[in-house]
């Protein structure tokens, strides 16, 4: 059984987007022990990508590979959340500039590792056994990511006044981005059909008791939503995308003959 | 990354000490000579006289802070690496390197001075790095040029180190030296398969390679004549081998590698000796090198205000860690109570 290319690309592009974001601070992190940790949580992320794309090639076919589908696809191809390439700071349009806020990267890493121990987990019984391979290795990566996540989540809400307010803003600033998970799209909804997908829908209420919990002994607040569903997953983005995708494939870009 | 193979006085325009006779304790002092005589390890509980303890920290504490601004020029390639495969392999050393930082800075804790104090000085500007890590890394090939050259020259330095006669530091060294092998060959690797694209990439690892090959030479340090602290470093077996004889393998082992690879290294006096039985080479530019350690080179201020900024900006994620885990024992001590 095969599963609809624009699901696994879906899984992929969040993959390697929060890959690409995850590594943005090596070198700059708070501690040199983060340091290590997020090109960890990065270095898993893109050893995820790089297997769904694989998959992906192999199912398209042609001259199609991982890198054609990583570096070669403009902004409105990528089916990732929106969450997953905002920049490290709160909401800014797309040119502008500010100081990565570690608060923001922890929320983010936190609230996507709640849903994807969770998908990982229920795609490992995927009708397609290639998906569930990739799912069985990604579960325990992923959760991984959560702990450390959630670790400083806490700390850093029942931290000092500082960390409790830069984090209450960051949960603040992204948690109506996480609407988009509970959406369905066309995609999501034919590899559902096809038992090769977990319907992301069923999961809710384990993520909510996940976040619930978390935010409750980080002693933070959980911000009713209203609002603009993003839908970036269907290839609507935000300014955001363009600027990550220039910068990472920029290279592979100048030489399209070149051998890497 | 990388040690700097011979001693630079941290502070600005300070001379290295000199090597004072320790009137410590005659005592101690015969069994401390006796053990480093015989080749055996001094432990961080042994007895060891001040100076050979300072050098130690001086040494260790400058090579944690170049494997630590070392992740800076090649993580400048991270998010635009070509394809997904190199991307991971280049996160995954950079990673590599802030480990080593991290087992480093242990092994200078073990002689009694904390990670803080150490970081202060790299921040302060007093406490040195390896200089190579001032130069731009402005094409891609410059991250294979780096595990190539950079890497290959670390491994010639540190080898000898893994059996420096400080305990702590001959452990961190065999385990670093392995991991510095396989950026080497990676590097090495990456450069090869470069080799065999367009005549752009061609172009773009030959720039490379005039740009880092002297620079890269002149990490052993100055000529053997002008190392006043390798006499005592010999002494006490935290230097084994000299700058020049260092080099002089490094040259040899590195031109077969260039032939393979199909690039020229940037000296027209670069040639065979069948006298020596070694590659004769041209002359360094001491003063450039000089003035870059000195704090002149390219990036000296972009890297070490890179360092100080992530430290700065982290601090309130330091104190929020703090702030818990204090919180929490409090609590632990209420129940308990
Ligand atoms: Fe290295
Ligand atoms: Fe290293």
């Amino acid at each position: 059984m095969s599963t609809p290319i624009d699901y696994l690309l879906h899984l992929a592009d969040n993959a390697v987007v929060l890959g690409q974001r995850n590594a943005e601070w090596c070198g700059h992190g708070p501690i040199l022990e983060e340091d290590l940790a997020l090109a960890n949580v990065s270095l898993d992320l893109i050893g995820q990508a790089r297997l769904l794309y694989q998959r992906v090639a192999e199912l398209k076919g042609g001259d199609a590979s991982e890198d054609q589908l990583a570096y070669f696809r403009d902004a409105h191809e990528f089916r990732n959340y929106t969450l997953l390439e905002l920049p490290h700071h709160g909401p800014l349009v797309g040119y502008a500039a500010a100081d990565r806020d570690y608060a923001t990267t922890i929320v983010r890493n936190f609230l996507y590792s709640a849903l994807m121990v969770l998908v990982w987990d229920g795609l490992q019984n995927s009708a397609d056994a290639g998906l569930a391979a990739i799912a069985a290795k990604s579960v325990k990566e992923t959760s991984y990511h959560l702990h450390h996540a959630r670790d400083w989540l806490v700390r850093m809400g029942d931290g000092t006044d500082e960390s409790h307010a830069r984090v209450q803003a960051a949960v603040d600033h992204l948690m109506p981005y996480t609407e988009e998970f509970w959406t369905t799209s066309p995609a999501e909804g034919a590899a559902v059909a096809a038992h090769v997908a977990v319907d992301v829908w069923a999961l809710r209420p384990a993520w909510d008791a996940m976040v619930n919990d978390a935010l409750a002994e980080a002693t933070l607040s959980r911000p009713n939503f209203h609002g603009y569903v993003t839908e970036g997953k269907v290839g609507l983005h935000s300014e955001h995308l363009g600027f990550l995708l220039a910068e990472m494939q920029s290279l592979a870009r100048a030489h399209p003959d070149g051998r890497w | 990354m990388y040690t700097q193979s011979f001693s630079v006085a941290d502070a600005p325009g300070q001379k290295p000490a000199a090597p004072t006779l320790s009137t410590e304790n005659p005592e101690e002092m015969a069994r401390f000579d006796a053990r480093i005589d015989a080749d055996g390890r001094i432990e961080p509980q042994d007895w060891m006289p001040e100076a050979y303890r300072k050098t130690l920290v001086r040494q260790i504490s400058q090579h944690a802070h170049s494997e630590i601004v070392g992740m800076l020029p090649e993580g400048n390639w991270i998010s635009r690496a070509p394809s997904l495969k190199r991307k991971a392999i280049l996160i995954a050393k950079v990673q590599d390197e802030g480990g080593h930082g991290l087992y480093l800075y242990s092994a200078a804790e073990t002689l009694g001075t904390s990670r803080d104090q150490l970081l202060e000085g790299l921040h302060s500007g007093r406490a040195k790095y390896s200089s190579i890590f001032n130069y731009p890394t402005l094409t891609w090939a410059d991250v294979g040029v780096i595990g190539w050259l950079v890497d290959g020259a670390a491994i010639m330095n540190q080898i000898p180190l893994c059996r420096c006669s400080y305990g702590p530091y001959a452990r961190a060294m065999v385990r670093v030296c392995k991991e510095e092998s396989f950026h080497q060959r990676q590097g090495y690797e990456a450069l090869l398969v470069m080799m065999t694209g367009t005549e752009a990439q061609k172009a773009m690892v030959q720039d490379a390679v005039n740009r880092w090959w002297w620079k890269c030479l002149a990490m052993f340090g100055p000529p053997d004549a002008d190392s006043p602290n390798s006499a005592q470093g010999m002494r006490w077996g935290i230097k084994r081998i000299s700058n020049d004889d260092l080099r002089q393998k490094f040259v040899d082992a590195t031109v077969p590698q260039a032939k393979v690879l199909g690039i020229t290294l940037p000296d027209p006096d670069l040639k065979w000796n069948e006298a020596r039985q070694h590659y004769d080479y041209g002359q360094i530019d001491w003063a450039e090198f000089w003035n870059t350690v000195e704090g002149n080179g390219p990036c000296n201020k972009e890297r070490l205000s890179t360092r100080v900024k992530a430290h700065t900006d982290g601090q309130w994620v330091r104190d929020a860690a703090l702030a818990y885990t204090r919180k929490q024992q409090e609590r632990a001590m209420k129940e308990a109570a």
